[in-house]
Parts: structure tokens; sequence; C-alpha cells
């Protein structure tokens, strides 16, 4: 069980239940759940989607798209059934919120999905836990089974005439299967590879009938949407980016954990006072403001509000949330050997771009870091980045490309102090330690 | 689909709206490098070397998977492009051996012609390369992983395509590598279609890796002399010292009937005519009793003095001829010529595979409907009766399956045993083995035609959507003979609109029974009581009573009543099961490659050329007329085509009479060089200068195509699509012929599988040593 942090800045919608005991379900139910799901029935498929778009909730997943949008595409009618899948394959470096939603509200995912399977008509959906996170399975199916035990999953749920299932599931270890068509892919049995799109899943979908996959804590907002009002939600954030999100701060600073903080919420604040500020005297080098594969930013980039459209315009992403904060003690070129390494051992391999951009990276900046860097190194690693962005199968390779472009262009003097060949010059560990890294 | 407009390179195109952008930039001769697409299999979107720009998209677009829309702007060169691909291939490169010096696809390689086009003349890494040593995964796959690119056309082809699916794709990410699903080896019917497919060399055959490189041989296009679809191989010829030989068999032509199809024997089993074994010799039997090398001259004279000798003494009665299925056509229709006008005799035969006698008299007088091979691939609905085309007739097979795939087929299987291609069967019907005459008749609506079985509903309900069909392909098998066959035609006519597929064993099965290697039949199933334009042709020389068939001829023999046989390319001794002591007191004349069972007893044994060694057409199964080139040549053989002339004129026969040669004039051979660009056509003039006007020689097959197409019935196709290499199908049958004779045991189906092909195919190495790789797996296996 993870620790739960707090702060008073923190708005708790999300997560008002962390810490409270939610996983039972009687708890659960004290704590007002299983009653949006009651008013989603009411409302039915169209009052539920008017009542996602008023929130102005954003997929957490990373790429933010509209949730009430992305529901209104699935067809009304249908020969193939439909499903609502929650991707709970959380891999992103950076990133540990779904984790804690498992962990201590289960029921809020069962909830949303239940409510998005009204919104869309489907009757099955899918709960995709990543697969090192064998232990939250157990919880997820207790609260399945209680789920069932009280009639509100199976035949006729809450008394109506509907019917709906859930069933979990875990994956096998791959990052790859968090972008929504491998994750399918795998669901259905097969080697975790995306998709060609379109057809796009809301159209052509999990075995092919028209699908809704979203982030775990995009489905566990759901029922807090309908608990406090969609218009009240959106009101909590900024423009076009409604409510709170969880977000994962760690690295080097006093006080990491996953905070809920209202969209737009400032960076710089979010380091300085949410999180303590660096410890140790140290100063701040860089912060990745969403997961591994957002491009760093700069001290003097932060002072930035944490929305999907503020961390744009400041050249990176919002990404999963995961804000991993960099102290003037680590060497930049470690950081992005270890991004790459970590891309380049979850490429699936499919295309040649990924596969062989990511090898190559790696191979390149293994070397390079442990003193065998010639100059052109620089530029080609810059060059072999380059040339996976926006060329790649799918996202995987943007993601690998793109903080690698970002290390090299602010801080290419630490590249430049690897080139006398000698092992990296920032190195506090021995030398040895680094043929390891 | 409506046609959408749409702009290429500023160029305007017109296609159906949902053809992908590849596709129809291709149809406008506008090339988009491709690795992972492969025409026909599933879109992979892999290989990202299709990109290109279209207007108002963000990223670059894989041509491949992307659909042309009306008002579509694509740009599909552009520096831009050019950029990406060329970082491809330079990712590519990163760890490709480079040893294309060696490699066998060097010459003939997409990645080489790509770095050609794209250029990545510098490496940026300084990493040592990866080497993997090379695996076997059967007798003639071999597999270098650091040379492939992972472009997964060979999986797809294996498993899709084959639907074998010996192929997968093992590990994540830069460990990828393609494997057998297997543990080491493929466990597969061993088509080759994997190295076909593969666009490097990291998939290369067994039977020719490191033989040659592709320049140094000739390519010819020819027929396959296996079975009876008649696949257009592609053979790679070099010189050696004896001839030129044949190294290679491939299908990277793709123009012929089977498209990208080829199986085993068409790829491999060309190796039986480098089999040692080879009669290289003419052969006579001396007082000794034994078998003597003699010269070409000495042989011919004996053999001609003979025949003459017989033919004078004992009349032509007590001479039989037996063809062969793997000759040409014009070398089948010259057979059956000297046999009725030199020999004198109606004695003429061949081994029959399937019956087209009954098939040709079933459907006479009905027009269009024989179906060519090529519906098999596009009709809606199919109905295959017996036969097992997985083994016996690939290519069928492929089509099926593809029709399947791509038009969503249906496929109505009837057979006594269980076949692979019940997996793409819309409706199967298992029958008991002799029960095909009954299931005609419980087709046609009688219940109790199986007598003591009780058909479930699932046979009514095979019944009823065969029925309601309102097109049907009937394909069937050598299980249907003589007067099943007509029950079969007639339940067929009886349906809305019924075509017709009689399925036999060898490339030119079918043109031995069309081209009259049968006792009562002329060429084109004319009855010889007849004679029609066959009589007039050759005068009163054509005897008029049917002859005796093969069985016959050996009964005969065994009775002392058959003075001579004429076996030309078969094996009767050992296919038909006969006791070699029949013919002890019969002259017996045998041309053929090797010292087969039937050879062995000859007085006079011809070396002969296979049909690699020759021109000339053959006609498949389906009635679909091919050209055949010679592609290779080995010293000390003859065409059967030559040797029949030499004989005729041994015996003192007019040749010109049986082969019209020297009827051509210079304008037959088409218009020369000079006429058209206004050169002098040199050679031509220097010929005609020295009174050497080129005519038409007597070994000349196409002075006898010339024949069949001014006599033979249905084969008035067209000579230019021929001679272009295409496949023209053959109309079927028109005239009226006699009721054959009843004779079941005369049809002998070959029962050959994949890995078989009659007597020829005991002299393939490839295919014995993939025999016994299957028999050593499955033996391993049963173990387990």
């Amino acid at each position: 069980m993870a620790t739960l942090v707090s702060h008073p800045d923190e708005v708790k919608v999300l997560s008002f239940r962390f810490g409270k005991g939610a996983t039972s379900i009687d708890k659960y139910i004290e704590l007002d759940g299983y009653k949006a799901v009651r008013k989603a029935i009411e409302l039915g498929p169209e009052g539920i989607i008017a009542e996602m778009k008023a929130s102005n909730l954003r997929g957490r997943g990373g790429a933010g798209f509209p949730t009430g949008m992305k529901w209104s595409f699935v067809p009304k009618q249908s020969a193939k059934p439909k499903y609502v899948l929650v991707n709970g394959d959380e891999s992103e470096p950076g990133t540990c919120k779904d984790r804690l939603i498992f962990e201590q509200d289960p029921h809020s995912v069962i909830e949303g999905v239940i409510i998005a399977g009204l919104a869309i008509g489907s009757k099955m959906g899918f709960i995709y836990l990543r697969g090192e996170y064998r232990y939250l399975l157990k919880i997820t199916e207790k609260a399945i089974d209680d789920a069932y035990a009280k009639g509100f999953l199976g035949k006729g749920i809450f008394g109506s005439n509907i019917d709906f299932d859930i069933i979990s599931h875990t994956g096998a270890g791959a990052y790859e299967v968090g972008e929504e068509s491998a994750l399918m892919e795998s669901l259905e049995g097969k080697r975790g590879i995306p998709r060609i799109r379109p057809p796009f899943p809301a159209v052509v979908g999990l075995y092919g009938g028209p699908t809704v996959i979203n982030n775990a804590e995009t489905l566990a907002t759901v029922p807090h949407i309908f608990r406090i009002g969609g218009a009240e939600y959106a009101k909590i954030g900024t423009e076009r980016n409604g409510g709170t999100r969880l977000f994962a701060l760690s690295g080097d600073v006093a006080k990491p954990g996953v905070y809920e903080l209202p969209m737009g919420y400032n960076l710089k604040k979010m380091i300085y006072e949410v999180g303590g500020g660096i410890p140790n005297g140290r100063s701040l080098k860089a912060v990745v403001p969403g997961g591994s594969s957002c491009p760093a930013l700069l001290p003097s980039e932060i002072d930035i509000g944490m929305d999907f459209d503020q961390v744009a315009k400041a050249g990176s992403m919002l990404g999963s949330g995961g804000v991993v904060v960099v102290d003037d003690t680590v060497c930049m070129v470690e950081f992005a050997l270890r991004v790459m390494k970590f891309y380049a051992h979850e490429s699936c391999g499919w295309c040649i771009p990924c596969r062989e951009g990511t090898d190559w990276l790696k191979k390149t900046l293994t070397r390079f870091h442990s003193g065998g860097g010639v100059a052109k190194d620089i530029d080609n690693i810059r060059y072999l980045a380059q040339n996976m962005l926006g060329r790649t199968f799918c996202p995987l390779g943007d993601a690998a490309a793109m903080p690698t472009i970002a290390f090299v262009d602010k801080f290419r003097k630490e590249f430049e102090d690897h080139l006398d060949g000698k092992p990296c010059p920032y190195a506090t560990l021995p030398e040895a330690a680094l043929a390891g890294v | 689909m409506a046609d959408v407009t749409f702009t290429v390179d500023g160029k305007k195109l017109t296609a159906p709206a949902g053809t992908l952008l590849i596709e129809a930039c291709r149809e406008a001769s506008i090339a988009i490098p491709q690795f992972c697409y492969y025409p026909g299999l599933s879109l992979q979107a892999a290989c990202r070397m299709c990109l290109v720009r279209l207007e108002k998209v963000p990223k670059l677009q894989t041509a491949c998977t992307t659909p042309v829309a009306e008002g579509m702007v694509v740009i599909s060169e552009s520096d831009e492009i050019t950029q990406a691909r060329k970082a491809t291939i330079e990712l590519l490169l990163g760890n490709h051996p480079l040893d294309c010096p060696v490699c066998d696809a060097g010459g003939e390689c997409e990645l080489q012609d790509m770095t050609f086009k794209y250029g990545a003349p510098e490496s940026l890494y300084i990493e040592t390369k990866q080497h993997r040593d090379e695996q076997q995964w059967s007798p003639v796959v071999f597999f270098d992983r650091p040379r492939c690119i992972l472009c997964y056309r060979c999986v797809r082809m294996c498993g899709e395509g084959m639907d074998v699916w010996a192929l997968g794709v093992q590990n994540r990410g830069v460990t990828s590598i393609i494997a057998p699903n297997k543990g080491d080896h493929l466990d597969c019917e061993e088509c080759g279609m994997c190295i076909d497919a593969c666009p490097v060399g990291a998939l290369t055959s067994g039977a020719y890796r490191y033989k040659t490189r592709p320049w140094e041989m000739n390519h010819v296009s020819t027929v396959c002399t296996h079975c009876g679809d008649g696949c257009k191989t592609t053979l790679g010829v070099r010189s050696v010292d004896n001839g030129s030989q044949i190294l290679r068999g491939d299908n990277r032509d793709k123009s012929g009937i089977n498209g990208d199809f080829l199986c085993i024997k068409g790829r491999y089993a060309f190796d039986f005519a480098n089999n040692d074994g080879r009669l290289t010799k003419p052969l006579m039997r001396g007082p000794d009793g034994k078998l003597e090398e003699v010269s070409w001259e000495q042989a011919l004279q004996y053999a001609g003095k003979r025949l003459r000798e017989i033919r004078e003494s004992t009349g032509g009665k007590s001479i039989g001829v037996i063809g062969s299925n793997r000759t040409t056509n014009e070398e089948n229709y010259l057979l059956q010529k000297f046999a009725r006008t030199v020999l004198g005799t109606n004695n003429i035969d061949h081994h029959r595979t399937a019956d087209y006698t009954a098939f040709a008299r079933a459907i006479s007088g009905q027009k269009d409907r024989a179906a060519s091979l090529r519906e098999t691939e596009t009709a809606p609905a199919i109905l295959v009766l017996g036969n097992d085309p997985t083994e016996q007739h690939p290519l069928l097979a492929w089509n099926l399956r593809t029709n399947v795939r791509h038009h969503n087929a249906r496929i109505y299987l009837v057979n006594h045993t269980g076949i692979k291609l019940e997996r793409q069967a819309h409706e199967s019907l298992i029958i008991p083995q002799d029960g095909y005459a009954n299931v005609v008749r419980f087709l046609a609506g009688e219940d109790a035609a199986f007598p003591g079985v009780e058909l479930g509903d699932e046979a009514k309900k095979f019944r009823e959507a065969l029925r309601a069909e309102p097109t049907l392909l009937i394909i069937f098998g050598s299980e249907y003979r003589g007067r099943d066959v007509d029950a079969l035609v007639n339940f067929g006519m009886g349906l809305p609109q019924a075509r017709f597929a009689c399925l036999g064993d060898y490339v030119n099965s079918r043109g031995a029974a069309d081209m009259g290697l049968l006792p009562g039949l002329l060429p084109g199933y004319v009855s010889v009581t007849q004679g029609g334009a066959f009589a007039e042709e050759y005068g009163d020389v054509l005897p008029s009573t049917p002859g005796l068939d093969l069985v016959e001829m050996f009964d005969a023999a065994e009775r002392g009543e058959l003075a001579a046989l004429y076996v030309v390319g078969s094996n009767p001794i050992a296919r038909y099961g006969i006791d070699p002591a029949v013919l002890k007191n019969t002259f017996t004349i045998v041309q053929d490659m090797f010292l087969t069972e039937t050879a062995q007893l000859a007085d006079v044994i011809f070396p002969a050329a296979n049909l690699y060694e020759k021109a000339g057409t053959v006609t498949n199964t389906y009635g679909d007329q091919q050209l055949v080139k010679k592609a290779a040549d080995r010293a000390g053989v003859r065409t059967d085509f030559e040797l029949m002339v030499r004989l005729a004129d041994s015996m003192g026969a007019d040749a010109k009479k049986l082969v019209p040669f020297g009827r051509g004039v210079h304008a037959d051979m088409g218009q020369t060089r000079g006429a058209q660009s206004g050169e002098a056509d040199r050679p031509a003039v220097w010929l005609a200068a020295q009174n050497l006007e080129p005519k038409l020689s007597p070994f000349d097959p196409f002075a006898i195509l010339d024949e069949i197409q001014r006599l033979v019935p249905g084969y008035q196709v067209s000579r230019l699509e021929l001679l272009a290499g295409n496949d023209v199908h053959v109309q079927s049958s028109l005239v009226q012929i006699d009721a054959g004779p009843e004779r079941h045991a005369l049809i002998l189906p070959a029962q050959d599988t994949l890995f078989t092909s009659g007597t020829l195919g005991r002299y393939s190495t490839v295919l014995h040593s993939v025999m016994e790789s299957h028999t050593t797996k499955a033996t391993e296996t049963a173990a387990d």
C-alpha cells in the first residue's frame, strides 16, 4: 500500500475517498458511491453525453481528447456488441496515479465503466491492468465480485432492465499495450501491436465491435462528475481543461507523491510548495512535466499552468501527469540514456523507424555516456530522433524522439562535455557502475 | 464503387473510391517504394517506405493504408519524403551485413534497389554489427537473420496465402525475429512462397543458394511439367559443359496463370533434368539380350526398319502406341498422326488420369460450359467434388483460398475424407468413399440416394444452400468417370448458371486427350469412324475403326498379337502394374529420359528431352493452353517431336506429309527490323542473297501448331496471346462423339501428393529430401 500524501492546495474530487477504506463496497456506498450511476440510468445515453461534454473532461491518458466527444462517436446502431475498455496499463515512467485509484477506490472505476456503457449502449466492459500491477488485480476482482453480489453488475443492474458485465484482465508486461489498439490486440490474445487506423475503436474496436477505451483515471472521474455536476466540475479547472487531475510528483523533491490539483495549477508552485522544493540545498536542473515521453523543461520554463494547452505552448506535453523533478547532480546524457533504454526495451518492433531508431539511439547513447563519443554523435543522436518523429506506426516512436531532441537541444553543453574520451564527467557513481546504466 | 478524382504530384488521376493510394499510383505508373506492402496480403504499414504527403494532414501518411478520396492532393516525392525514406534505409543498413557480393538476392534485392534510389552512403554508427548464424528451416528454406528487414511478407504469405501458418514473429523490439512456429523447422508444404516474397536475401532456397549470380542466368518463363494446373515457372538457366542447366525455378515473373503462386514442384522439382541417371545415348538390345549404346543412325534405322517390316507383314493392327501426359500438344498431335497415317493403327492411348472423354461427351453441343482455371479465383460459388486440391492441384487450392479471402467466395466441398480446404469451405459434406455417384442424385433431390445411410439435416442444409446459388462452378476429380460424369453434368445443367472443370493429374493430361491419344477418338474428340476434317487432311490412310486401348494393347501382347509397341514418355508397366513378361514377344521402342520399368523392356531406347528442353504448347486440365519455351538443353537428347519425325523418315514415310514444313515464307516470320526502322535487316539481306531464305524446319512444332489450330475443334485461339506467354482458354467441344467404353480401370488417377510426381518425381532429389525430412519429422512427433 502506498503512503498517501496531502497538501492544502489539493482539490479532492477524484481522491476524496482515498484513505477511507473505500475498497469495501459498503464504505464506498456510504461515501455516496453508486449514486452517480443511478442518476445516469435516469438521464439516458444522450443526457450522459451532454453532462460529460459540459464537464470539459479531457482524457487523462496523455492525449487529452475530450471524453464526451469520444463517447459520442460510437454509432448508436451496431450489428456487433459494443464494449467499454479501461486502459489500466499505466506504464509511463514517472506516472503512478492509476495505481492509487485501483488501490484506494476501485469501485469508482467500475461505476465509471457502467456509466460509459450506459452512454454508448454497451453491455460489457473490460478492465485491463498493467501486467506488473498483478497485486491490484486482487483488489479489482474483489470489487467486481462485490458489485455483482449487490446486483450492480450482471442482469438488470440496479433493478433496471439493463444488463452489464465487467471482466478484468492483466497484460504481460508491455508498455506498448498502453496504446489503445495494441491493448485491444492484447486483450484478444494476440501480440501487443497497434492496429492500422482508421477504422478507429469507436467504430471498429475490440472483437470488431464499436469500443470506447478510456484511461482508468478518466473513467474513475466520471462518477464524480455526476456526483457534483458537469458544469461544477468544469469550473474547477481552466478553460477547455475541466476539473482536477492526479499529478504524480517524483524525483528530486522533498515531498514526492500523488496530489490531486486543479487543472492549470502552476508547475513552479507544484514543485516548490506542494512538493516542498528541491532537498539537500541543491538547485533545479530540469522538469519532465508529464511522464518520460514529454520534453524536459528548463527552470526558466516552469512558470506555467499545468493544463494541456499551456504545457503544449511551452513546448512539452501534460501527458499522463507524471512530473519528474531533476536536480543539478543529474547527468542529462545519462537521463537521456535511461529514457532511451526504456523505449528501446518497450518498442514492439513492428515498424522500422521505432524498432531500429530506439536501438541505435540506445547503443549510441550508451557508448557516448561511457566515454566513447565522437563529435558527430551529438548531431547524429538528434538526427536519429528527428527521423523517428512523426514517421512511426504508433506514437511510441514520438515518445522516444521528443524528449531526446529536447535533451540535445537544451543540454548540448553536457553532451559536449562527454567528448574528451573519458566516462561521464558528471558521474557521482564509480566508473564501473556506469557500464550497468 | 464510384470513381474519384485526386491529384498525385500534380497529375490528375481517377480510380474507384476505396482503392489504396499505393495501388492507384501503380496504375498510373507512379512508383511508391514498399517493403511490407504486398498486393493481396493484409496491410502492415510497418516499413514506412511508402510515406507520402497528403495535403492538410500534419504527418506523412502511408500510401499502402490510405484509400483514395475525392479531391485528395498527394505528393509522392519531395525532399522531405526522400529524406524520410533515406533515413529508413540508413536504419535498416545499420545492422545489415552488406554481404551483397555473396548474397543470393544480390542483383534482385529490393533493399539494394531502394538504397540505389535513395542513397545511404554514410555509415552513422561505429558499433559492431550483430552477426547471427544462418539457420536451415527445411530442406529448401534457409534463414539469414541479419539480412531480415522484418517486412512480415513471409509470415503473411505462409499464413494468409498458404493457410499453413508455419512462420511467426518472436520477441519484440529490436530482438524481433521471424521464426518457425514449430521450434527449429517449418512444418509446412515446402512451397517456397516465403522465399519468393522475401524482398531481401533473408530467406534463401536450399536448392539454389550460392550456386550462381542472377545475371549469369538466362531466365525463361515456361510451364511447369508436374501437375494438371500448368503454372508458369521462370527457370534460371546457365551454360554448362553438356548443354545448359536449370539452376533455379521461381515466380518472379508473376505474369502467368498462377499469378503469385508456385508450389514446391514448380519451384524446385526441375532437378530431375539434372539427374545423373539420364539417358544421353540411344540404346539397343544386343544379341546377348543386353542394352548397348549405339549411334543415333543405327538406332533410328533399326527401329524404322523393324516397324516398317511389322506394318507390312502383320499390319497396323499389330502395332500399339502409348503417349505421354507431359509431352506437348504438338508432339501428341504428331504422335497420333504418325500412328494413324504412318503406322496405320488406331491402337493409341496414354495413361489416363481423368475421364476427359466422358466430360467432352457430357458437355458436347453445349457452349461455354468448360471453366478456365482463372475463374476459380473469382467465381462466387464453387462446388468441389472429390480430389484434394491442396495436394493434387496446389494452384487451384491457392485460388480457392484467395477467392474466399478477397471475394468471400462460398466453397461447397464434397469429399469422402476431411481435406485441408475444409477450413475455407462454406459448407462441407462427407460422403462414403463409393458415394460420389450417389451424392449427385442426392443433390438433384433424391433423399434416399445413399441406400442404408440416413443423411442428416446438415446434408440437406448443404443441398439447399448449394441449390440457392445463382451461379455455380463445379469442379470434380477423377472420382467421376463414364456415366457418372454425364449424371453430374446433367445435374449442373439443371442449375441456373453452372460451369464445369474436370481435374486430371499432369501438365498435359488434358492435352493428350484433346490431341487424340485415344483409340476411338481423333484430336478434338472427333470419332475415328467419322474422321471429319482429319479424313480429308490425312487421306485414305486413316483407319476408321477404333483401336485397342492401353489395357487391351497389353492383353493383345500377352496373347502374342501385338508385334510392336512404341512408347513415348510413359511408364505403363509400373503405373498400370503390368507383368513385364507380356512384352517378351513385342518389339518395343521407348523414348524416355530414364531407364524406367518400361524402358528396361525395350528393344530400342531413344534418350528424350523433357518439357523444359523443348518448345510447344500444353493445355492444362481446365483447358487453358499455354506456350512452352525451351529453357534448358542437354547434349545427347532429342525432343520427342524430332524423334517421331526421324522415325517416320527412317520408315520411309514422307516427313513433309507428317509435318507441313516449308510452307512458310519470309513474311511469316513477321515484319523485319529493316521494314520498321528503315535500316537494312542485314541477316535477312544476306540470307536472301545466298538463297537461304529461312524456311520452317521439319522439327518446328509451330508447323504442327498451325495444323492444330486449323483442324482441332476448340483450338482456334489467338496465336498472339499464346506467343505473348498468356494462357488462352480453348473452347469446349461442339462435336458429337460416340459413347466411349465404360472401363474405369483405364483411368488411373496418379494420387500424387505435394511431394510426388509420378515416375518423373522419383528422379527429383529435392522431392526426395523433402519427403524424407517430412517422414523423419512425423516419426519424431509420434515418439514425443
